[in-house]
């Protein structure tokens, strides 16, 4: 589909910007990677919405683009969450092993990079996590939630799991830009 | 309206060739001092170049007060910062003008981190005659000396010196994007994308931090302050604009930690307009009180507003800088023009204001009347003297024989900082690495 095609290409665009403000004089600077963080997370949302409504309905239906932003809550959240998780995409995806880790500490926003690409591998580049061999991991590891979380659960919850072992943060009061949790990482200085 | 143009190319890398504009002499802002008789422009190398006006003589009545390169100097240099293994550049990205006091004038720049308070005086003699040394300074001979003399100041060729009194440093983490003096004469803001430090003229070693927006957890931030101005007339009231398109204004008087603002403006978007780019064009990228203190005027990447201190629900004026570029917006995207901060500024009785925009043009919308005008800065369509004539983008359908389309403008000759005399009717305008002034016609 025409939008969906437009949000993947508009994500690759703010990866290419996020990754070559690295190499800018005077750093990275702040305004312009949370723009571009807002931009690559309103097309991810609509490229993920394009996909589910593709999958859903077989016919392509163009119209529907924007509606099912807003309404990804209950079953689509909880495929959204549990692949966010793993740092994969809703759309079924065999897991790659160093697809996720947010880092808390003086992440870069290259790592969203890696969740959005998934099925551009040669588009890939430069962005993976591993080029960051010195920055401590994230607290979600690369393996499957099925496997022991090392950060204590306080409640047995889906929302608590994101809070404390993705951090991420809902997007609120934007049509688009929908209720579902959304991983955004900003460099801290 | 009718403009009389004083074309200037101002080029001051003696060994650059005039053709080929490096970086460096990329202009970075403009800034009229408050009486309108010197004209600041700093660049991306980190210099400042001032102009002052010629006094009117009665020999040359068509030369009305033509601007003439005053005094250069480096203002900034590039550093390191070793902890975060960053550059810093060196260039200005603001100058403002303290009000004369003396004979000296004094200014502020500033770059990514650090301010400085630079005073440019004029020496016009010189003591000479010295007892002990010669004209050249060497120390005279003892034996020689046999009779005493005092020095005597004697005229010499005019020379502008600009010396740095004060140089405020290490107070922020981001990079400093406004600066502004308040009406007390005595303190000043600067501003980077999270928090705004009011500093005493006079004390550089510590500054008071009045607004703090970081949020505990980096990843929860959703704004950044994009630009803040104090009050022309209330010492105690200043603004800030931020990336989502609202404005705050704060009373210091409120409370020592101005996080809790006073007034908050803030459109309702047009769900209509919603695109991918809705966030990036609604970010404010300067903001400016009228002269009056009585209303405000924010540029976003399509438009101007002017509010109304009063009413914070909604512009008082909205104008179209260049509407037909919102069907562009993925390609200006593409090509990062959308990131572009574009300035705003006032004509000194706020009945005009002014924008830039692409391919080099202007525009002014003239409050009262409604009319607007678009201008273009270039060498090639307008020589000194000359009636700047208006210009026009065709939008769609026939293009007319005077008029650009949209397909055809040179995105990257943008002008981002311009600046109108305090009270009289001549413009300086950016373009690139080049600076033009214009003046009103003369009967």
């Amino acid at each position: 589909m025409e939008v969906s095609a437009e949000a993947k290409r508009i994500m690759v665009h703010a990866l290419g910007k996020l990754y070559s403000s690295r190499a800018q004089r005077g750093g990275h600077r702040l305004h312009r990677s949370l723009l571009l963080t807002l931009v690559m997370q309103s097309a991810r949302d609509i490229y993920h919405a394009s996909q589910a409504s593709c999958e859903t309905t077989t016919a392509a239906e163009p119209v529907q683009q924007e509606s099912p932003m807003e309404e990804t809550t209950g079953d689509p959240l909880e495929r959204e969450v549990s692949s966010t998780l793993s740092g994969l995409p809703v759309t079924p995806q065999p897991q790659e092993s160093a697809s996720s880790s947010e880092d808390e500490t003086s992440s870069h926003p290259l790592h969203c990079s890696v969740t959005a690409s998934r099925e551009d591998k040669e588009n890939r580049g430069p962005s993976r996590p591993d080029g960051n061999a010195r920055k401590r991991r994230g607290k979600v590891a690369a393996e499957p939630d099925f496997l022991p979380c090392k950060k204590a659960k306080m409640e047995q919850g889906r929302n608590n799991v994101i809070r404390s072992s993705v951090n991420c943060y809902r997007v609120s009061g934007d049509s688009l830009a929908s209720s579902v949790p959304i991983l955004r990482v900003i460099a801290a200085f | 309206m009718d403009e009389e143009i004083d074309t200037r190319k101002i080029n001051n890398s003696f060994l650059r060739d005039h053709n080929y504009a490096t970086e460096a002499d990329i202009i970075s802002t403009v800034e009229f001092n408050p009486t309108g008789e010197l004209l600041a422009t700093g660049d991306k190398g980190g210099r400042v170049v001032v102009f002052q006006r010629e006094q009117e003589s009665k020999n040359q009545p068509h030369r009305r007060g033509e601007y003439n390169v005053y005094s250069t100097f480096q203002s900034h240099e590039p550093e390191f910062d070793y902890l975060k293994s960053l550059e810093i550049e060196e260039k200005i990205n603001k100058i403002r003008w303290l009000p004369q006091q003396n004979a000296a004038y004094f200014l502020l720049s500033t770059n990514d981190k650090t301010v400085k308070l630079w005073k440019i005086s004029e020496r016009d003699k010189r003591p000479e005659g010295y007892n002990l040394k010669d004209e050249d300074g060497r120390i005279r001979d003892p034996a020689t000396i046999t009779a005493l003399r005092v020095p005597v100041l004697q005229p010499m060729d005019l020379m502008v010196e600009a010396t740095p009194r004060r140089v405020f440093s290490n107070a922020h983490t981001y990079h400093i994007n406004s600066i502004s003096v308040s009406n007390d004469y005595e303190t000043y803001m600067s501003t980077d994308d999270l928090r705004i430090n009011l500093w005493n003229l006079e004390i550089t070693n510590q500054s008071f931090n009045i607004v703090d927006i970081k949020p505990a957890n980096m990843e929860e931030l959703t704004e950044v302050i994009t630009a803040a101005e104090f009050h022309p007339n209330q010492c105690n009231t200043f603004i800030y604009s931020s990336s989502k398109g609202s404005i705050r204004l704060c009373d210091m008087r409120a409370s020592a930690l101005c996080d809790n603002h006073s007034k908050f403006f803030e459109e309702p978007e047009d769900p209509s307009n919603r695109s991918f780019f809705s966030e990036i064009i609604s970010s404010i990228s300067d903001v400016k009180f009228s002269h009056s203190g009585r209303y405000l005027m924010t540029r976003d990447y399509l438009t101007v507003k002017v509010w109304d201190l009063n009413m914070e629900s909604k512009p008082l004026e909205t104008y179209q800088v260049h509407d037909y570029l919102r069907s562009k917006l993925c390609s200006l995207y593409e090509n990062d023009c959308i990131f572009d901060k574009f300035e705003c500024v006032w004509n000194g009785s706020d009945s005009v204001i002014m924008t830039g925009s692409y391919n080099n043009f202007f525009r002014m919308f003239d409050r009262n009347t409604k009319r607007d005008v678009t201008l273009e800065a270039s060498r090639e369509n307008s020589k000194p003297r000359a009636i700047l004539k208006p210009r026009k983008v065709c939008v769609g359908g026939k293009r007319r024989k005077d008029e650009i389309s949209v397909d055809s403008l040179d995105f990257s000759k943008k002008i981002l900082h311009t600046a109108w005399h305090p009270s009289e009717n001549i413009i300086a305008v950016a373009a690139t690495n080049n600076l033009y002034i214009f003046q009103d016609k003369v009967n």
